[in-house]
């Protein structure tokens, strides 16, 4: 995954800025040969063009054709703007909506509240060097190194109402992926296994550069083993808990994968991102429509960015 | 929407083009549909490459992806090279990738012929302008009923398709259990329903069914409305003009309704192949399927497995319509090579490529009733006679309408359906509210 560099990337971004604007202009320009102008400006253009035509663009392009009804056919100058009768849509007469909301809700409750915390604790526990902790280091990272999309064939065997293993085994007879009470937390488990051993793993790493002196100061002073890590530890560790923080937030708003691969993201397991893909990609072509979904889903993304960046920000404000 | 034919195929489309990586024929269409889009003045602009008549090349694009179809289409083309000495370039896409693309296809730079089905999305292209009309090409070809030129014929009265193969639907029981039980093929729905009861009591699940996937539950829907409404019902309720809200939708419903518990329980997690696997282990007593439905039985299985259409319902409508999606081919609208492209088609519509298909394919079903049809298996010989003896052909319910009202309105509503078949009121008039959002003009 990415996540990392660019987390630290945005972090190291505003001091240079603050130099920048203390210096004095003329002088800092004289200090710059031109070579340095050259390289400057094209570190600034590259990824402002990366970012423009990559993200920027095609987000206003959506926001644009969320007011349109326009079914992807035809050139563009035919495309009839309804103005919000998308959204409208969206909101009154489509039933997958709502459930989908709560899905995706329910899915970052899901991975914050269980998974994440769990995949902590392994890594805490993976940390105290047990013996063959490199067994299970492995066993555990290995569903991160899968696709999800194999991730959900492969519970597909365990889960499958008339030949799966659970029901077999435990001679009972829940369709699992198939009753919408149920399948929804089916499916979060199938996703949670492999959340945990992405999170442990990031965890590991952040446990192994904590100081050991912090850990034996504590044990000098008396303090015991959960109290050491709660109150010394885990405060040490700060920069790695935003990170699985963001990681979290980040892989329950794209979770997308597994339920398409389970049933199209239908019955139950309505996500945005499956709406979206539902209307937009392949031949139902409801691009209007989907870019409307789209939207919204953008606009809940920013909700938790804007947290984020708020948090980090008024951290190197301190 | 396309029906796996083969068990890898169906494991295939399990993995999400995003994850399978989009093959890279169809990030070109996409491109080229783009660059179409932005530039379509441009484009035309550009000129073509010469009518071409005197070419010795024709292009074709192929949705026939898996191995066997994909080789029977390789001898009907080189039949075509031996017959009219051009020479065809077939470009082969992934089945469900080509059906995805097909929008950004048509609008690029898509080949001269190309790989489609009968039904209302070919009907949507021919008025769209995006595929060329074959009127000509029909009218040297013979050997199709009636039904399949109504099927061919766009909304101007030209045909723009030409028919291949098909596939009806009916239902499919095993011969052996219906012996040791001494089943009788029903002729009316009231028999239809003691026959389902009476399984129930020999310990049999009466209907297998199964809706994981979304378009099984279709077939079920679209037979009850040809046998309660008629096949011109069908036909406008696809197509928007009725409303979902009114008695003849609820009465579909309600039939159905009346009919679910003697359906397999927990449909929605189940998919075809388990459904007709429980047929085939003699667990369930019928299944309401395409033909495919033989797949999932072994070679010796297969003389055991039999059918009946739909019993029928209302006496004057009768029983004698059915869906049987129809696979063929369509022209682009500015094919390179046309003289060519219409020489293909009028080889692909007549006796000796349907006559090389039955040689090599034993598992379809040629359109042309001209072939020499004596490799049919029995199954195949008694599926020809019945849809060449149906009054209409419908496409199924995806071909027959606007695949977006198919696929994110008729998909999750009839799962809703089958999860509550109690609240019918409700659910028509939410299908009423999004009809009237899709289909505006």
């Amino acid at each position: 995954m990415s996540d990392l560099p660019l987390i630290q990337a945005d972090r190291a971004v505003p001091p240079p800025a603050a130099t920048t604007s203390t210096g004095g202009r003329r002088r800092r320009l004289r200090l710059l040969s031109r070579t340095d102008r050259v390289v400057i400006t094209l570190m600034v253009l590259v990824p402002l063009l990366l970012v423009t035509g990559f993200v920027w663009l095609p987000a206003v392009a959506t926001v644009l054709l969320s007011g349109t009804n326009w079914d992807g056919i035809g050139p563009l100058n035919e495309i009839e703007f309804v103005g919000a009768r998308n959204y409208s849509d969206v909101v009154n007469i489509y039933p997958p909506f709502v459930p989908a909301i709560q899905h995706n809700l329910l899915w970052l409750a899901a991975l914050f509240v269980v998974a994440t915390p769990f995949g902590m604790f392994l890594a805490v526990l993976l940390d105290k060097e047990l013996r063959g902790s490199r067994f299970y280091q492995t066993a555990l990272y290995l569903p991160v190194v899968l696709s999800l999309a194999l991730i959900g064939f492969v519970w597909q065997l365990l889960y499958s109402r008339d030949q799966g293993l659970i029901n077999a085994v435990f001679g009972s007879n829940v369709d699992w992926y198939g009753d919408s009470s149920v399948n929804i937390w089916a499916v979060m488990v199938a996703s949670g296994w492999r959340h945990v051993g992405y999170i442990m793993l990031l965890y590991l790493a952040g446990l192994k550069g904590v100081d050991p002196s912090l850990r034996e100061a504590a044990a000098v002073d008396g303090a015991s083993e959960s109290r050491t890590f709660f109150r010394v530890v885990f405060p040490v560790m700060r920069p790695i808990n935003i990170i699985v923080l963001v990681v979290t937030v980040i892989e329950s708003l794209r979770a997308f994968d597994l339920v398409w691969v389970v049933n199209k993201g239908r019955n139950g397991l309505e996500l945005i991102s499956a709406l979206v893909t539902q209307n937009v990609v392949g031949e139902a072509s409801r691009i209007g429509f989907g870019s409307a979904l789209a939207t919204i889903m953008l606009v809940v993304s920013l909700v938790f960015i804007t947290i984020y960046l708020a948090t980090v920000m008024r951290e190197n404000r301190q | 929407m396309s029906r796996p034919r083969s068990q890898a195929e169906y494991l295939a489309r399990l993995v999400p083009p995003s994850v399978a990586g989009i093959n890279r024929r169809s990030l070109l269409a996409g491109a080229a549909g783009t660059g179409a889009l932005l530039g379509t003045g441009l484009l035309a602009g550009c000129g073509d490459d010469s009518g071409g008549s005197d070419s010795k090349e024709v292009s074709l694009g192929s949705n026939q992806s898996d191995a066997k179809p994909k080789d029977v289409l390789a001898k009907v083309t080189d039949g075509f090279k031996t017959s009219s000495g051009v020479q065809v370039a077939v470009n082969t896409v992934d089945h469900n990738t080509f059906q995805e693309n097909i929008n950004n296809y048509l609008q690029g730079k898509p080949d001269d012929v190309f790989t489609w089905f009968a039904g209302y999305r070919m009907r949507f292209f021919a008025q769209k302008g995006l595929a060329s009309d074959v009127s000509d090409v029909w009218g040297k070809l013979s050997g199709y009923s009636d039904a399949f030129k109504k099927a061919s014929t766009g909304d101007d009265g030209k045909q723009y398709f030409v028919p291949a193969s098909y596939y009806p639907w009916a239902v499919f029981y095993r011969k052996s259990v219906w012996q040791q039980y001494g089943y009788q093929t029903p002729k009316t729905l009231d028999d239809f329903t003691t026959l389902a009861g009476q399984m129930k009591k020999d310990g049999l699940t009466p209907i297998a069914f199964a809706d994981k996937d979304g378009w099984p539950a279709m077939g079920t829907f679209d037979i009850l409305n040809l046998r309660i409404n008629g096949y011109q019902f069908h036909v406008d309720l696809m197509a928007g003009k009725e409303a979902w809200t009114s008695d003849k939708v609820k009465k579909i419903f309600d039939t159905w309704a009346g009919l679910l518990p003697l359906h397999q329980p927990d449909s929605l997690g189940r998919t075809w192949q388990e459904a007709a696997q429980s047929l085939q282990q003699k667990k369930s007593g019928m299944y309401l399927l395409g033909l495919f439905v033989g797949q999932q039985f072994s070679n010796e299985e297969q003389n055991d497995l039999d059918f009946f259409t739909f019993p029928e319902i209302d006496p004057v409508i009768g029983a004698k319509a059915l869906d049987a999606p129809i696979d063929g081919y369509m022209m682009a609208r500015k094919p390179k090579n046309e003289d060519n492209a219409r020489k293909l088609l009028e080889y692909f519509g007549g006796k000796a490529a349907a006559d090389i298909t039955v040689k090599n394919d034993p598992a379809t079903l040629v359109a042309n009733t001209g072939a020499d049809v004596s490799g049919y298996t029995a199954l195949q010989k008694k599926a020809a006679e019945v849809v060449g003896s149906a009054t209409e052909i419908a496409q199924f319910l995806d071909r027959d309408t606007r695949p977006d009202f198919a696929s994110t309105v008729i998909i999750p509503a009839l799962q809703q359906f089958i999860k509550d078949p109690k609240d019918i009121g409700g659910l028509t008039s939410s299908i009423e509210n999004q009809k009237k959002s899709i289909f505006t003009d």
